[in-house]
């Protein structure tokens, strides 16, 4: 995963609540094997419709989606920050999002930034009116800012997230930092845990 | 000092690192994987020189995207090479797989429990936001993301700040004809599609303890349709009669000493809660879905919400949109909804006292001209079950198609796909946009709904078919 500091462009706003995880990559795209290829799945249904914001050249280039509450609820799907990912966006702003899509974008190194609803509304609608507008999302110091608008306000990142970002590490290397206390662990466990062996019978 | 509640004990019980400013590192006691969301997690292992710490812990099965008619190969190359990837990567990192055809397949979430492999207090997770299920049996389950089933494949552990605990309260018992799903449909609706974020939820009360283990999975199940991190049941004797004499469950001593462990793991009387939302179980009734999340749902006896109704202009256009896509107009009765589909099976409603409900419904009554019925057993065993207790031979009577296990059409990954514009009574736990087929239109609904449904020919209840 690559670093991120800091993410400035432009924005894609996305005036719906409780955005689904299959809305943003369709079940049909989840047969494939591989891990990337999936921007051309994202959001596969709604961009049928060409008033959808993903068909209007005015947002090409967004890296930028600025969304509406508990976005990327529903199934677990890494897919969906892989399709995000892959489409061009770097950070996405919301008011809310579903935990384990949270979770999804901190592995893949998408920016998460929580904001209050009323805050998240006025960007959309000034992204609407002027697509051109420059959104910048500093993971460093946790703040985003809207020039145009003269807006700047702190958004919610925990520390550990914060710093897995900046750092670009992977979680597999933070879990086997601690590869002694797993070790110990595993002889505390109870011996009547279940354990299965190879096969399939 | 205060009391603990189930979910801290059983997480507390389970940080192998805790510091502060950083998220807990937990041991995942058993990591159930499928064909979907584990490819590219193998992928990441073999790129890395990596191995699968702890294959004992692990067990994997192919659910969502295989054909539920045995007989046929899959057709569908992209998902063949997934299964095969499945069986590859199984058998090079000496994982236990059940494919297609063993007797032991079925839906990851139905063969857990089943199997006596999800016990209380154990950390389960998949790469599947319906784990919640395991959560019936006193377990902390949860769902995770393709990177997440690569870190606990390499160690075993998976990292998680602490989740709040919130107290889903259920008083007094429930009407006769409201069955599990109706329960969780119902808590849905009243704490909303993110209300349960960033919390694990126990379900509390007596109306919770006189359900039976597989109705607490069904309730459990659709834990997530409300955001929630995890849901849970505190283990008791309904949860010990479930397990004891299963195959990974513990016996002899051994089983002695767990159930000493299990006793220990109920929320003492004097835990707090983050959160307490109280219903009076009374009031609940039979639910059917209108809109488009889960939480869009009303009484049978109800009719489609007019959108204007509705309290915040968020919840309005909201509803607009679902009543856009599902075509239905506001004050419509839910009853006079037709349907073309019937769907029982998934996570949620596949298991055997599912296909019993339904099939008390169906005895001596044929499926309406013209609609599709399917029922797909949760996992052979269930389909093994009810093929001895003679519910195969209900079902055909009645016209439904009588299939093998598997995800189907809950999700559409396989043949089993509903047409744009058709409408479904599904058994399953989402009604997102094109979820069960694009443009594909669902109620979610009970077994005994269903079962009703598709006899009457648009969406009844079973008290209705005598009328």
């Amino acid at each position: 995963m690559r670093p991120v500091t800091r993410v400035t462009g432009r924005a894609l706003p996305l005036d719906r609540r409780d955005v689904d995880t299959d809305q943003i990559i369709p079940s049909d795209w989840l047969k494939r094997v591989e891990r990337t290829g999936y921007g051309a799945g994202l959001f596969a249904a709604w961009r049928a419709d060409p008033a959808f914001a993903l068909n209007d050249p005015h947002f090409a280039g967004a890296t930028v989606l600025v969304a509406d509450a508990n976005f990327g609820c529903g199934s677990s799907r890494e897919h969906a920050a892989w399709a995000l990912e892959d489409w061009g966006f770097r950070a996405i702003v919301a008011p809310s999002f579903a935990d384990i899509f949270r979770g999804n974008c901190l592995s893949v190194g998408l920016v998460a930034a929580e904001l209050p609803d009323p805050d998240v509304t006025r960007i959309r609608a000034a992204v609407h009116r002027d697509p051109t507008i420059e959104v910048t999302v500093d993971v460093e110091r946790r703040v985003l800012a809207v020039p145009a608008l003269d807006y700047e306000s702190a958004f919610a990142l925990d520390d550990a997230s914060r710093a897995r970002l900046l750092a670009g590490q992977d979680g597999i290397d933070l879990s086997l930092a601690h590869a002694e206390a797993i070790t110990a662990y595993e002889t505390r466990r109870a011996d009547w845990l279940p354990r299965l062996s190879s096969g399939s019978t | 000092m205060t009391g603990l509640t189930l979910a801290e004990k059983v997480w507390d019980g389970h940080v192998v690192h805790r510091a502060a400013g950083e998220p807990d590192l937990l041991y995942v006691d058993l990591h159930l994987v499928h064909e979907v969301t584990s490819p590219q997690a193998f992928d990441g292992l073999r790129l890395a020189g990596r191995g699968v710490r702890r294959p004992d812990l692990t067990l994997a099965t192919a659910d969502h995207n295989i054909p539920t008619v045995l007989e046929r190969p899959i057709a569908d190359q992209v998902s063949a090479r997934q299964v095969d990837a499945l069986e590859r990567n199984c058998a090079e990192f000496g994982i236990r797989l059940y494919p297609m055809g063993n007797p032991r397949q079925g839906i990851v979430h139905v063969i857990g429990p089943q199997l006596g492999l999800s016990q209380p207090g154990m950390v389960i997770v998949c790469g599947d936001s319906h784990t919640s299920t395991h959560g019936a049996l006193g377990a902390i389950a949860f769902g995770i993301g393709t990177s997440d089933v690569e870190q606990v494949l390499a160690t075993q552990t998976i990292a998680r700040a602490r989740p709040k605990t919130m107290a889903v309260t259920l008083e007094g018992s429930t009407p006769a004809d409201v069955s599990a799903k109706d329960v969780i449909l119902g808590i849905v609706a009243r704490i909303g599609t993110g209300g349960g974020t960033g919390h694990i939820v126990e379900y509390r009360g007596a109306a919770i303890g006189r359900l039976s283990l597989e109705g607490r999975m069904t309730v459990c199940n659709m834990s997530i349709e409300a955001g929630a991190r995890a849901g849970m049941i505190a283990p008791d004797d309904v949860t010990f009669a479930y397990l004891e004499g299963r195959p990974h469950a513990p016996v002899g001593a051994a089983w002695e000493r767990a159930l000493d462990d299990w006793r220990r793991l109920p929320s003492d009387t004097d835990a707090r809660y983050e959160r307490e939302v109280r219903i009076d179980a009374r009031e609940l009734r039979p639910y059917v879905t209108w809109g488009t999340n889960p939480a869009q749902a009303v009484a049978i006896d109800g009719r489609v919400p007019d959108p204007e109704s509705l309290a915040d202009d968020a919840s309005r256009e909201s509803a607009r949109r679902a009543l856009a896509y599902m075509d239905l107009a506001p004050g419509t009765a839910m009853r006079d909804i037709a349907v073309d589909t019937v769907f029982l099976g998934s996570c949620t409603n596949g298991r055997i006292e599912d296909l019993r409900a339904a099939a008390d419904v169906l005895r001596g009554k044929r499926v309406r001209d013209g609609l599709r019925a399917l029922a797909v057993p949760g996992s052979m065993q269930v389909r093994a079950q009810a093929e001895a207790e003679g519910l195969d031979r209900v079902f055909r009577a009645a016209g439904f198609e009588w299939r093998s296990a598997g995800c189907s059409m809950c999700l559409g990954m396989n043949d089993d796909v509903a047409a744009a514009g058709e409408r479904v009574a599904s058994t399953s736990n989402r009604n997102f946009e094109g979820r069960q087929g694009p443009g594909a239109r669902t109620h979610l609904v009970s077994p005994a709904v269903a079962a009703a449904t598709a006899v009457a020919g648009h969406l009844a209840s079973p008290a209705d078919l005598a009328r």
